[in-house]
């Protein structure tokens, strides 16, 4: 792993109008409304490593996630894929290149898969539009390398997608992400929709994959467990914020942010050491309204005057990065 | 697939083990048989001017006392054997439903993708000019259609283009049903994470219209096709009754129908009956198919 | 001894089909105690939701129970008709489900719906009724009862959905609960918040509790003792700290070793998971002997054919081989 960013967002952010449709808003005087999924994101991937993003529903990781691989623009800012701008998903005859060397990975193994084509056309169809091969015992031969590659056999290619477990259908939409050949993959909460002892298979594989290919993973979970096992860098997110970035391990060992602190003590004991579980007063917030200042606030323990009122930059120290008032002033 | 593979397919087991379906599977296959072979099975030629002798006008059927053996079902008003007659006529009618229904499906299945997948105002559009189409009766919209069609259209063709005539007035009448029914299913679609995928790598949304929505999409279009072949039957006999289908001459179902009603009360009700008989047993045939097609494609139902 | 509120012995649950029956539920027998709370795990298609449903007689048709019995306080309630299950239900068992929304009518006010459930099973007056609703919906956490109870389920979040949820279960104050999969539509700093009321409840009021889950956490932090299942047969049960930390079946331990946990050697350090190869066999083809043994890195020759019965091994119940008396007799 080296420390030169292979990604890099600068203050991202990304607005959805949420209006009521034009006629009701004219007859009811009812005001435009915009959501804010993402609000000023800044962070860098760096060659080689698993940056995870996590965070509770509504927090804006997937979002960011789509921003990345191009399915929304961004409204504000600007993201560079290997030194090269590719904020406006419509444009530059780079766009192809850049695609191929990015890739996604879904949540649901059971919408991902077009459930009419063949494993096979499914897994190829990269291969196709990206232009990377053209001749058809190439393309054959690539599909069953890469069905091996995943665990699977290259006869598994004739079958259709609901002949396979939820485990086997996401080892596919591994093999497609990897048709071509790219270098980096955003992980979409791989593993959330499947059993546990399937998850372990699929993260011991993303993690083979990794040692083999050199892959970089941005991966987004909303599971601290699986993103503890899975991460260099862990990012959390709250009401489209990034409030802290650290080593895995400092992350775990010593958090900074009340968010961050909040999570940890939310995650069941398995252990049974006994530990109290602290449970949380509050709800995340309305994001159509979130609340001034710093959008915690309302739940924070170490909330003041200053918190309710100026939403706090994220703040370097060392390796470790916050948004966080209290922790700027060593309050906390 | 072989034969045994597809005797134990799930369709074929819930058709099996329906006895009405099956009996309504066999009656549409007489019906379809003997409008298909008409020219080989009739026992005259109805269309064939020349062979005409309109002094067997009005024979009754033949078991009736004043009936001939040659003519089954009696004749109509032009000394045509009615038995062959409707079987030619119901060549026309089966033609004009299934050419309709798949011009409705063709425009809905179109529009209604469109719609779906473009959203924004081309789908405001068509979807006001559908709920517009919505608030006449589909037979007021067919008429319509077909009227305009007479004017534009010189007056010397209209009894060769009848009967396409007949079909795009139909076709158009039906098209909002499929273009809403596939708007819908193509707005789930699209937002699952395969569609994502094929926008990831960068497909034109044209073959991920054609190649991923398109095939997930249509499914219920099938069934609703099958429903609908019956009402376009019926809309083809209702039109040719109130005499803008097709001509005399070389009657539908429904043209017989009309040319009876004239007669059904001076005595002669077999020129009106029996094709009504045949409407029937077509339609009704046609639409128990599609009930079941309906129900055993329904995976809530199974 | 206490009687058990709920006790279950050999229950099978079949689905005709015309290829024959599909076992989905194969002679499970489990008792809750009062107060208790019994966790029911196992990844999807092990049958645990439908022992619940078999349970609240809610068992959907052409399923059907085709052996053993249920009895709740010593009365069987298996065969009951429809109208008497129906006044069982709600009156004596309790029921949360997954998703708060569907088990709320979106067309009233929570208070319209909680005063008609109580009405339904309690002799009280409009007034009584809106008093203990008031009273139940303060006992389950809800801020500001007064004015909340005139408020309809969308107005609710997440969280305070399963809470009126878990109030309309209480409302006839119920013997027995069974919540399926309570938390897993929850955020984790919510879940914390449903799992503490849930065992507060049971420990309050002495209602038995059967916890079905996926989740081993939840189960951890909230279940007395659990019933581990696959393959519709409880493969382990027993203390739940026994079957945590000692798990004796292969599949319990195999479970519990492919769990990610925080803390494990965060970062380049982290261990691989363990992992079970292969996936839950599918209701038409669940293999002969142990349905675990295709699976099972420690199968031998009597796992293929012969089927093994819940025996004692330590303070668990364990059905597997390994722990047949001959063969540890016959080491020893």
């Amino acid at each position: 792993m080296t420390n030169e960013p292979l990604l890099r967002l600068e203050d991202v952010g990304r607005d959805f109008d949420v209006s009521r449709p034009w006629l009701n808003r004219v007859l009811e005087h009812a005001p435009r409304q915009l959501l804010q999924a993402v609000d000023s994101v800044s962070f860098d991937v760096r060659k080689g490593e698993t940056l995870a993003l996590v965070g509770e529903s509504g927090c804006g990781k997937s979002t960011l996630a789509r921003l990345i691989v191009g399915l929304y623009a961004p409204s504000r800012g600007r993201i560079e894929f290997d030194g090269v701008d590719i904020s406006d998903p419509a444009t530059g005859a780079q766009t192809t290149q850049i695609r191929r060397r990015m890739q996604m990975i879904f949540q649901d193994p059971y919408a991902s898969l077009n459930p009419r084509w063949r494993v096979r056309d499914i897994v190829a169809e990269p291969i196709l539009v990206l232009g990377l091969l053209k001749n058809k015992d190439q393309i054959d031969g690539r599909v069953a390398e890469l069905l091996t590659q995943v665990g699977l056999t290259p006869d598994d290619g004739q079958k259709y997608p609901h002949e396979f477990s939820g485990g086997q259908r996401q080892r596919i939409s591994i093999a497609r992400a990897l048709s071509g050949s790219p270098e980096f993959l955003v992980c979409d909460e791989p593993t959330s929709a499947l059993d546990v002892s399937v998850q372990a298979q699929i993260l011991n594989l993303m993690s083979d994959l990794q040692a083999q290919l050199g892959l970089t993973y941005l991966f987004i979970s909303h599971n601290l467990a699986v993103v503890s096992h899975v991460a260099d860098r862990i990012g959390v997110m709250y009401l489209g914020r990034l409030v802290e970035l650290a080593n895995a391990k400092d992350l775990f060992a010593n958090p900074r942010h009340p968010y961050t602190r909040m999570l940890l003590d939310a995650v069941p004991d398995l252990e049974m050491s006994g530990r109290q579980r602290t449970p949380v007063a509050g709800e995340v917030p309305n994001p159509l309204s979130p609340p001034p200042g710093c959008t915690f606030h309302p739940r924070c323990p170490h909330a003041n005057e200053r918190c309710r009122a100026e939403k706090p930059p994220l703040v370097w120290r060392g390796e470790t990065a916050s948004a966080c008032h209290a922790v700027e002033e060593n309050r906390i | 697939m072989n034969l045994r593979a597809l005797w134990g397919h799930d369709l074929a087991y819930s058709f099996r083990s329906s006895p009405v379906t099956i009996a309504a599977a066999l009656l549409t296959l007489i019906c379809v048989g003997a409008a298909l072979l008409a020219p080989w099975l009739a026992p005259y030629n109805p269309f064939d001017a020349a062979a005409l002798d309109l002094n067997a006008a009005f024979a009754p059927p033949a078991w009736i006392p004043q009936g001939t053996a040659g003519h089954l079902l009696g004749t109509d008003d032009q000394g045509r054997d009615l038995l062959s007659t409707i079987m030619y006529g119901a060549r026309i009618s089966l033609v004009v439903g299934l050419a309709a229904v798949l011009l409705s499906m063709l425009l809905g299945v179109t529009l209604g993708l469109v719609s779906g997948y473009f959203g924004g105002r081309i789908d405001a559009l068509i979807m006001r000019i559908a709920d517009v189409q919505l608030s006449f009766p589909p037979i007021l919209i067919a008429l319509l259609v077909d009227g305009v069609a007479r004017v534009v259209l010189p007056s010397s063709t209209h009894d060769e283009i009848a009967i396409p005539v007949l079909i795009l007035s139909i076709g158009v009448a039906g098209w909002v049903q499929y273009a809403r029914t596939v708007r819908g299913s193509t707005l789930v679609e699209k937002g699952k994470e395969y569609v994502q995928a094929a926008r990831v790598i960068g497909r034109h949304p044209l073959a991920i219209m054609l190649h991923h929505v398109l095939p997930n999409a249509t499914g219920p279009v099938l069934v609703i096709g099958t429903i609908n072949i019956a009402t376009a039957i019926i809309t083809e006999a209702t039109l040719s009754f109130l005499g803008v289908g097709v001509p005399p001459t070389r009657p539908s179902l429904g043209t017989l129908i009309r040319i009876g009603n004239e007669f059904l009360l001076s005595g002669e009700w077999w020129i009106t009956v029996f094709p009504g008989i045949a409407l029937v047993t077509l339609v009704l045939s046609v639409n128990l198919l599609g009930d079941w097609l309906r129900d055993a494609l329904n995976p809530k139902l199974r | 001894m206490i009687q058990a509120v709920l006790e279950v012995r050999d229950l099978r649950i079949e689905f005709p089909t015309r290829h024959g029956p599909l076992v989905a539920v194969d002679g499970i027998s489990l008792a809750i105690a009062p107060g208790e709370i019994l966790g029911v795990v196992g990844e999807s298609g092990a049958g645990k939701s439908l022992t619940g449903t078999a349970i609240i007689g809610l068992l959907e048709p052409p399923g059907r129970i085709a052996a053993g019995e249920i009895r709740l306080e010593g009365e069987r309630i298996d065969r009951l008709a429809h109208d008497a299950m129906r006044r069982i239900r709600g009156r004596r068992i309790g029921a949360i489900f997954q998703d708060p929304l569907t088990s709320l009518n979106p067309l009233y006010t929570i208070g319209a719906q909680l005063v008609e459930t109580i009405r339904t099973h309690l002799d009280v007056d409009q007034g009584g009724a809106r008093e203990k609703a008031l009273a139940l919906l303060r006992e389950v956490g809800i801020p500001a009862p007064e004015a909340r109870i005139e408020q309809y389920p969308h107005q609710f979040s997440g969280g305070m959905r399963q809470r009126v949820v878990i109030a309309l279960a209480l409302c006839a104050e119920p013997r027995l609960i069974i919540a399926d999969e309570p938390t897993t539509a929850l955020d984790v700093s919510i879940q914390a918040q449903i799992i503490q009321l849930l065992k507060r409840l049971a420990r309050e009021r002495g209602t038995a509790v059967m916890l079905i889950t996926h989740d081993m956490g939840v189960i951890a932090e909230t279940a007395d003792r659990v019933a581990v299942m696959y393959a519709g047969r409880i493969v382990e049960i027993g203390p739940v700290r026994e079957v945590v930390r000692a798990a004796r079946h292969p599949y319990t331990a195999g479970l519990m070793g492919a769990i990610p946990k925080i803390g494990a050697g965060a970062g380049k350090h982290r261990a691989r998971l363990v992992q079970i190869e292969g996936a839950m066999p599918r209701l038409n083809a669940i293999p002969s002997g142990c349905a675990f043994h295709p699976r099972c890195e420690r199968c031998f020759e009597r796992c293929t054919r012969e089927r093994p019965e819940p025996r004692p091994v330590g303070a668990n119940l364990a059905a597997c081989w390994l722990y047949d008396d001959e063969r540890t007799s016959a080491k020893a």
